[in-house]
């Protein structure tokens, strides 16, 4: 399990971003980070991709401190998709998505690999491509081939984490469904998954859990029909919002303007 | 492609198909500008003459102009291309900006700086040291001074990210202000004899060339070329940034740290040896990539090749203008890369500004 237990996250400038979150990654479960803007979801979420110590609290992975990896076996552990990736060199698409992959990786394999993670995320027609020259949703999409061809590469390792900023922010709406059923295949298959995700009502078809944060507090966490109430999101958001119930278990969230 | 396909039993190489061949032109160009270097000045040497002054059978008066003369200037002309082709491409690759060059962000300024403290400090310093010991006196002061420069400019780059083009230049313009005034105050306190040797020495030349310098620098470059040549993933990495480097396995500040300690080496050996010599460093990765493509493992021997083509080039070119006069080697790359770093500099401030 990946987890923060009462994590609290200060920066140098001195602001708190993140006051006393408790937050669990358990494999074969999505959990979805939601909440306004600087609600201090990324932060949580750089803190268990091991990027920045815990001011006070801890981070473990399988009960041991992130901070005792080192950077490869943290690599082969959990992958990390930004909210930005760059990259500043004109590699091809099929270059990109393999640059991430450790160097103890046989050629054949690591070609395999790329491929399938490249059909993945529908960008194999287009793989000798310059990365640095593609739409943003397309580079985006090449940046979690990149990162799930990294996760293929670790092997039959025991407890594998997916981290996403927010994946969906610049893709249509039928690459944001490809993105979370991909998120859904990687649970299925024992991975760990946090993604922090601002569309509410994708966060409720796709995630086990959801975990709503507000000005770096944790407000609830649980199933998304339990957390996500018309009182607690509109209070949340400042902002009325209604939610529909099939009476099945699914809803479906809408603001009213 | 056949050729390479047969001798690895099928196995298709990771890069283009070219590749080879561009490496074989290459090292058939730096074979030719060689032999010019050696066969071309003042005194013109026949074929028979370079054989015998390389074999060390020196009879002639141009056998002994090639293995006095030449052959050691050759060398050096080697290790410093190569030495500043590659801290060139290393530094390019951490701080992600293609405008990184030793002498723009002030490295090679602060190795002079603490090769002419050696000059000018000369008897207080070696007065305490074994005399075998003074051949090392002005790399070690060099690597000193080019290690403070580089440790500030990696502290200046923005975390994280691309460093601008803006702060790089910036941070150049106040390394090299501060090393002016220092380098100032060292020639107001120098007498008639030590200016004479900095200023020589301050224009970078390959003519003080003897076998025991290009033995030191070589083994000083050699050590530096040994690491950055291996850097070449570690390279490609940091083109993702440094956050999502690390995701990927690699110790960035590790990286970091390397390529400060590995250029200031590389740097500060080459000019205690040959002066601050510019450009070649900004010139010869981006001509490398330009045949090669982006992978670093490929960049950066590419980049070795092309720097000392382009040093002895400028070399010849300086050795001949006027002979026997012989204007500094620095004007030379200086006059070929000034202008190509300012159309390199405006092509991209007019794709992507100065924040690029």
């Amino acid at each position: 399990m990946l987890e923060v237990r009462d994590l609290t996250v200060r920066f140098p400038s001195g602001f708190v971003a993140v006051h006393g979150a408790n937050v669990k990654v358990r494999p074969g479960e999505i959990l979805a980070l939601c909440g306004p803007n600087g609600a201090g979801k990324s932060t949580v979420l750089s803190v268990l991709a091991g990027d920045r110590a815990p001011s006070l609290g801890v981070a473990e992975l399988d009960g041991r401190p992130l901070g005792a990896f080192d950077a490869r076996g943290l690599a082969r552990r959990r992958v990390v998709l930004e909210q930005s990736p760059s990259l500043s060199a004109p590699y091809t698409v099929e270059r990109l998505a393999g640059l991430s992959i450790g160097v103890e990786v046989p050629p054949g394999l690591m070609h395999d690999i790329v491929h399938r993670s490249l059909e993945d995320v529908g960008l194999a027609n287009i793989k000798d491509k310059r990365a640095d020259l593609l739409s943003g949703g397309e580079r985006h999409r090449a940046h979690l081939a990149r990162i799930l061809a990294q996760l293929a590469a670790a092997g039959e390792v025991e407890g594998k984490y997916l981290l996403l900023d927010e994946p969906t922010a610049s893709l249509d709406i039928e690459h944001q469904i490809s993105v979370l059923k991909i998120a859904r295949r990687a649970a299925d298959n024992g991975v760990g998954v946090l993604i922090v995700l601002h569309d509410l009502n994708l966060a409720a078809a796709f995630a086990h859990q959801v975990g709503l944060m507000n000005r770096g507090r944790m407000v609830s966490t649980g199933r998304p029909p339990d957390v996500f109430s018309k009182e607690c999101l509109s209070e949340v958001y400042r902002t009325p919002i209604e939610v529909e119930s099939d009476g099945r278990g699914r809803i479906r969230i809408a603001p009213l303007y | 492609m056949p050729l390479v396909r047969a001798m690895t039993g099928g196995f298709t190489p990771p890069w283009p198909s070219k590749t080879p061949g561009i490496f074989v032109l290459l090292l058939g160009v730096l074979i030719v500008v060689a032999l010019a270097e050696l066969a071309i000045g003042p005194v013109n040497l026949s074929l028979q003459e370079i054989i015998a002054g390389i074999s060390l059978s020196a009879d002639s008066q141009g056998s002994i102009i090639v293995s006095y003369i030449r052959a050691p200037r050759l060398a050096l002309g080697l290790v410093v291309g190569t030495a500043l082709a590659l801290s060139g491409c290393a530094l390019q690759g951490v701080l992600r900006n293609p405008l990184a060059d030793p002498g723009l962000i002030g490295v090679s300024t602060g190795a002079s700086v603490g090769a002419l403290s050696a000059i000018v400090f000369k008897d207080v310093m070696l007065g305490m040291l074994p005399p075998e010991s003074h051949v090392y006196v002005l790399p070690i002061a060099a690597f000193a001074g080019a290690g403070v420069v580089t440790g500030f400019v990696f502290s200046v780059s923005r975390r994280g990210g691309a460093t601008s083009i803006a702060t790089l230049i910036l941070a150049g313009v106040a390394v090299n202000a501060i090393a002016l005034a220092m380098i100032g105050s060292l020639i107001y306190i120098s007498d008639d004899q030590q200016l004479r040797d900095m200023t020589f020495w301050m224009m970078g030349s390959l003519g003080a060339a003897n076998w025991t310098l290009v033995t030191v620098s070589f083994a000083i470059v050699a050590v530096a070329a040994f690491f950055l040549f291996r850097m070449g993933r570690e390279l490609d990495l940091f083109q993702l940034g440094e956050r999502a480097a690390y995701h990927s396995g690699l110790d960035t500040e590790r990286t970091k740290r390397k390529v400060a300690v590995l250029c200031a080496l590389a740097v500060g050996g080459v000019t205690a040896a040959a002066g601050p010599i510019g450009f070649i460093g900004l010139m010869a990765p981006h001509m490398a990539r330009l045949i090669v493509g982006p992978r670093h493992a490929l960049v950066l021997p590419a980049a070795a090749l092309m720097g000392t083509i382009l040093l002895l080039m400028a070399d010849l070119g300086v050795r001949n203008a006027v002979p026997p006069a012989e204007p500094p080697i620095g004007l030379a790359t200086s006059m070929i890369g000034g202008p190509f770093f300012l159309w390199l500099l405006l092509t991209r401030m007019k794709r992507d500004g100065l924040n690029a």
